[in-house]
């Protein structure tokens, strides 16, 4: 890993591994996200927000609360991860540096993939961890809040995955924010119907694996596709 | 100091950088075409021409951001595709936007730029090349609070450790990279530049400013290509 000469590989840096592209843009959007803390916590905060307002909307009317609570959390969740979803790549846009990741020597799969990541790790990361805390509110029992944490975590990476592609065809549109919210919210429908059922059915007391194995199953799926439909996507964008 | 000389001289039958007619469409308008130049190694291209004029858009061809409505670039003999392994390692790309994180420093943003580059190079090295633009004492400083010449500097410490440290980055591509620099900076910067040809490499530049370098510049003037277009 030392800068001695190359000869062998005259275009190749010293101490190249292309799998570092991936473990760069994780480390530097992670970095970026503890400096500006303010607005990752400000996603979390209107989470916790959204949610809390139904209980007070709709009265202490338990059984109803109950009911609605596996829609209300979701819901608030894809809401919360669409207004994080110009930390992905639409900064990097303005601020010119997206280009310098585009020319880098890694592979720009990778590096989306490592974004992606990171975007996962500083919004859905902190929402699932939140919301058995949030379940509470709605009476749901400690089952119940299990499978809510765990159709989250399956689920939340999912949407900073979509979110990536609705991210990457926005960029440098004008008003992009409102057409990135109308493309991407009908493609997170599947992630909320399997998400949100899988704590209905652990309420009426039905297997949940099923539900589960279907989010997995988007998650892997999307994990695969995804970095290299964003790469082309940033790429035509940047053109 | 020339460990580009050796892998410069094996292909020294073809020209570096080759561009045949290119040609670049906005809306209906041709903002250039049949655009055909070459560039040896240790030569640097200086783009003229008025606002509007097509400099950063042919640049970013050049660099492969943007692909051409015709022809085609070639690097050392291959011809570029949109982004090529080959293109990404040998370019180095400043563009007219600073390419810094308003909410990192300068020593912050400089070794994120090397991390993408993917060149190691040790943090003494990286302080020297801050002290050698004239960031040192404000290396700690975060972008957002750095001057606009200030946050050019941040660009030419990468051509400064691109030199010492990172010999595969053979093409240099720069958009106005003297807007907002003092005169010490400007000189700076064509001392950087002259020592870039020196070691054989290549550079295309989009200024408006008269460099004063001592090797060969070809200029290419966009305004007259626009009317030969029309």
């Amino acid at each position: 890993m030392s800068a001695a000469p190359h000869s062998a590989h005259p275009h190749e840096p010293s101490g190249f591994a292309v799998e570092r592209g991936f473990l760069v843009a994780f480390a530097r959007d992670a970095r970026l996200a503890v400096r500006s803390k303010g607005e990752v916590i400000q996603a979390l905060a209107f989470f916790v927000v959204v949610v809390s307002l139904f209980p007070l909307a709709i009265g202490p009317e338990s059984a109803l609360l109950k009911r609605i609570a596996p829609g209300v959390v979701w819901v608030a969740a894809l809401l919360s991860v669409l207004l994080t979803l110009p930390r992905i790549l639409a900064n990097d846009h303005a601020d010119g540096t997206l280009e310098q990741l585009a020319l880098s020597v890694y592979p720009l799969p990778l590096i989306v993939a490592g974004k992606i990541v990171a975007h996962w790790l500083i919004t859905g990361l902190p929402l699932a961890l939140l919301s058995p805390v949030l379940g509470l509110q709605f009476g749901l029992e400690s089952r119940e809040l299990v499978v809510m944490f765990a159709s989250l975590m399956l689920g939340t990476p999912v949407l900073s995955l979509v979110g990536a592609i609705g991210a990457a065809l926005t960029l440098g549109v004008r008003g992009g924010s409102i057409l990135l919210a109308l493309l991407v919210l009908p493609l997170y429908i599947p992630v909320l119907i399997f998400g949100a059922g899988a704590v209905e059915q652990s309420m009426a007391g039905i297997d949940v694996s099923a539900n589960l194995s279907l989010l997995g199953a988007i998650l892997l799926l999307g994990g695969l596709v995804v970095p290299f439909a964003v790469a082309v996507a940033v790429k035509i964008s940047l053109d | 100091m020339l460990p580009v000389g050796a892998t410069a001289l094996d292909r020294s039958a073809a020209p570096m950088l080759l561009a045949r007619d290119l040609r670049l469409e906005r809306g209906s308008r041709a903002i250039f075409s049949d655009l055909s130049f070459s560039v040896e190694s240790g030569q640097a291209l200086v783009l003229r021409g008025s606002n509007g004029s097509g400099k950063t858009s042919l640049l970013r061809i050049l660099a492969g951001l943007t692909l051409p409505d015709r022809g085609d670039v070639a690097w050392r003999g291959e011809t570029m595709k949109a982004l090529s392994a080959t293109w990404r390692n040998a370019a180095l790309y400043l563009g007219h936007i600073n390419a810094l994180k308003e909410d990192f420093s300068a020593t912050e943003n400089l070794r994120d730029a090397l991390l993408i580059d993917g060149v190691h190079v040790a943090q003494m090295a990286q302080l020297s090349a801050l002290e050698k633009v004239g960031l040192l004492d404000r290396r700690n400083v975060l972008a957002r609070r750095l001057s606009q010449g200030q946050k050019r500097r941040v660009g030419l410490a990468r051509l400064v450790l691109s030199l010492s440290h990172h010999p595969c980055k053979t093409f240099w591509l720069l958009d106005e990279p003297t807007n907002a620099l003092d005169e010490e900076g400007v000189s700076l910067f064509t001392g950087l530049i002259s020592a870039h040809l020196d070691r054989g490499g290549v550079a295309c530049i989009a200024t408006h400013l008269k460099l004063n370098l001592t090797s060969a510049v070809n200029e290419l003037n966009l305004d007259a290509m626009a009317e030969v277009t029309r």
